[in-house]
């Protein structure tokens, strides 16, 4: 696993236990209980590190190489999934990918931004960056769910939408455009949950969602800190304060009421045990679709319109 | 000295001569304009007397929300709506600025409250709720002010059942609101929504540029979408395509001509046919 910079005093402590349990052992001298002191000295260390990470960290813990990625929930969490291939006019974006399958005793339609893990992976799927017809197959599933009265469930990690010449060809502006009015207007229950990075209207196209969750590390903003860095703070070495100013943490948004919850990680994040990420996530993601089964069609639609109409900081 | 030292202090010596020929009477560069077209110098009177068009190339200068709205609404129908709205720093935001400062110089310089004008008015005697955006108030950028305010002027069309008309220039989502900017795409998405619903006729005109989360979310989801001359439009701006690709991009990239070859917009219009044009859509769509 690749140790982040500011999680090196972490590894040089408990490297530092190692050697002292070796040389206790070693040495026959008892030092169980000084070793056992440290030990709980490493631990309150460890949880107020991961309690209290800015941003910054945030951000590489949201793109760190070993973060679950879709496929990796869908073994997780579901049941008998099939993957639906195309957006049935020509191609099958694999930056995102979708199906049908089951979580926990809800048949559901899952939609993702699919990452890789290694360079030959992230060639596939494109780095999670997902063309036009990424947001067009994501279309065709959603009314798919909406014609069997399915609730949707999207899972979104992506840097954003692609940019490239094909993109704005096949127009990549309005296939988020259209995705975000037409979600607007489903008549099932949709959950969307910000796995890792969310990053603006890439994002936001599989985002209309009744809930919108967000795990406790991932991230959700108009633009990459980089890019935002780059153009309103003229260095893009300022990506770190761009981060602080942009308030793109799920707390933030939270206060924001732009998100309606935080699913909690595992300590260290969703990297360091991802099965008890999967189960976590299974459990919120469950809880919103019993919660939001129990309101009409009606009431589905128009709690979601007015939960968005209501967004915005402004005076008259 | 050798020959190619010689070349060296001669070109100093004119790089040197010519920034001091440059400072130029500010009066002057008042007067005359350079058309972005046919390079042709012009009398800045001429190209205002013309529509913001150059009178020899015919290229469409970038013109403001004000100067959209006397262009293409009837004299004296135009009557301003919820332009209360006020801008706020919701985030304590500060980049080389803050932008409650940008905001202020923002309205100085425009004499605009935000990025946006909205209201009702007669086109050729048609009544509409207009939204015109402004590329001079911030680059057009939307935050929550145009979102509520391009939300409240479709509801507006919906309530008393007319066309609604959105001429957009932006670059996109306003950075400094952040999550608030991204979520008035789907505000105003979800808006057009309701457009849908009430069957109400939506006519959007894409004008020199239009980017970013505008172009991601209401202008390009009119039943009917207008391109003006000369007018650049695109998703990720050119810079960040050549970034990401690593090769340069065609010369006539995202401009409305190509957008048009790739079925991405209805019609281009020249800016002194776009009134006629909008109020024979209107028309052709009235029984």
């Amino acid at each position: 696993m690749t140790i982040l910079e500011f999680e090196k005093p972490l590894y040089d402590i408990q490297s530092k236990i190692d050697e002292l349990k070796q040389l206790s052992e070693s040495s026959g001298v008892d030092m169980s209980k000084e070793i056992q002191n440290f030990e709980k000295q490493a631990e309150n260390f460890k949880q107020e590190l991961y309690a209290n990470l800015t941003p910054n960290e945030k951000i590489l813990i949201a793109r760190h190489s070993d973060r679950p990625n879709f496929l990796d929930y869908m073994e997780m969490m579901t049941t008998d999934f099939i993957e639906l291939h195309g957006d049935r006019h020509g191609t099958d974006d694999r930056a995102i990918i979708g199906g049908i399958a089951q979580i926990g005793d809800e048949k559901v339609v899952v939609v993702g931004t699919q990452k890789g893990k290694n360079t030959k992976e992230n060639l596939v799927y494109n780095f999670g960056m997902p063309q036009p017809q990424g947001y067009m197959k994501a279309l065709r599933l959603f009314y798919h769910a909406n014609k069997f009265n399915l609730p949707i469930v999207t899972l979104i990690d992506t840097p954003g939408a692609y940019p490239g010449i094909k993109a704005e060809e096949i127009g990549q502006g309005i296939a988020i455009a259209e995705n975000l009015r037409e979600m607007s207007k489903l008549e099932v229950p949709i959950v969307a949950v910000i796995t890792g990075e969310g990053c603006s209207g890439g994002a936001l196209g599989l985002a209309v969602a009744n809930s919108v969750l967000m795990l406790e590390h991932a991230y959700y903003t108009v633009i990459s800190p980089e890019g935002c860095a780059s153009i309103l703070f003229r260095d893009a070495n300022l990506a770190s304060k761009a981060a602080e100013a942009l308030k793109i943490t799920a707390k933030d948004l939270l206060e924001f009421k732009l998100i309606d919850g935080i699913v909690k990680e595992p300590l260290g994040g969703a990297h360091h045990n991802p099965q008890e990420m999967a189960d976590n996530l299974k459990t919120a993601v469950l809880g919103e679709i019993k919660r939001l089964k129990k309101l009409s069609k009606e009431e589905l639609k128009a709690s979601r319109y007015d939960k968005f109409r209501r967004m915005g900081a402004f005076c008259s | 000295m050798t020959l190619t030292d010689w070349f060296q202090t001669r070109k100093e010596s004119q790089i040197a001569r010519r920034s001091t020929e440059t400072q130029i009477d500010d009066n002057i560069s008042k007067l005359w304009l350079k058309c972005f077209g046919c390079n042709s110098q012009l009398l800045r009177k001429d190209v205002e007397e013309n529509m913001h068009v150059c009178p020899k190339c015919g290229y469409h200068f970038r013109i403001n929300a004000r100067e959209r709205i006397r262009e293409l609404v009837d004299e004296g129908t135009f009557k301003e709506l919820f332009n209360n709205i006020q801008t706020t720093n919701p985030l304590d935001f500060v980049d080389t600025e803050n932008y409650t400062s940008k905001i202020d110089k923002a309205k100085a310089k425009t004499g605009l409250n935000e990025a946006v004008i909205t209201g009702v008015g007669k086109i050729n005697g048609y009544e509409v709720s207009l939204a015109v955006m402004d590329f001079d108030f911030m680059g057009g950028s939307m935050g929550s002010v145009v979102g509520e305010k391009v939300t409240l002027a479709m509801e507006e069309a919906v309530k008393r059942n007319i066309p609604m008309i959105c001429v957009t220039a932006s670059g996109g989502a306003r950075m400094q609101e952040s999550a608030l900017s991204l979520m008035q795409m789907a505000k105003t998405s979800c808006a057009v929504g309701k457009l849908d619903e009430a069957k109400i006729l939506y006519i959007t005109v894409l004008t020199e540029p239009t980017f970013g989360g505008v172009t991601a979310s209401f202008a390009t989801l009119g039943d009917i979408i207008i391109a003006e001359k000369d007018a650049r439009i695109g998703f990720a701006g050119r810079r960040v395509i050549e970034q990401t690709i690593r090769q340069s991009l065609p010369a006539d990239f995202q401009t409305a001509n190509y957008l048009m070859n790739y079925g991405q917009v209805d019609l281009i219009s020249e800016r002194k046919d776009l009134k006629k044009n909008i109020s024979d859509i209107i028309r052709l769509h009235t029984k």
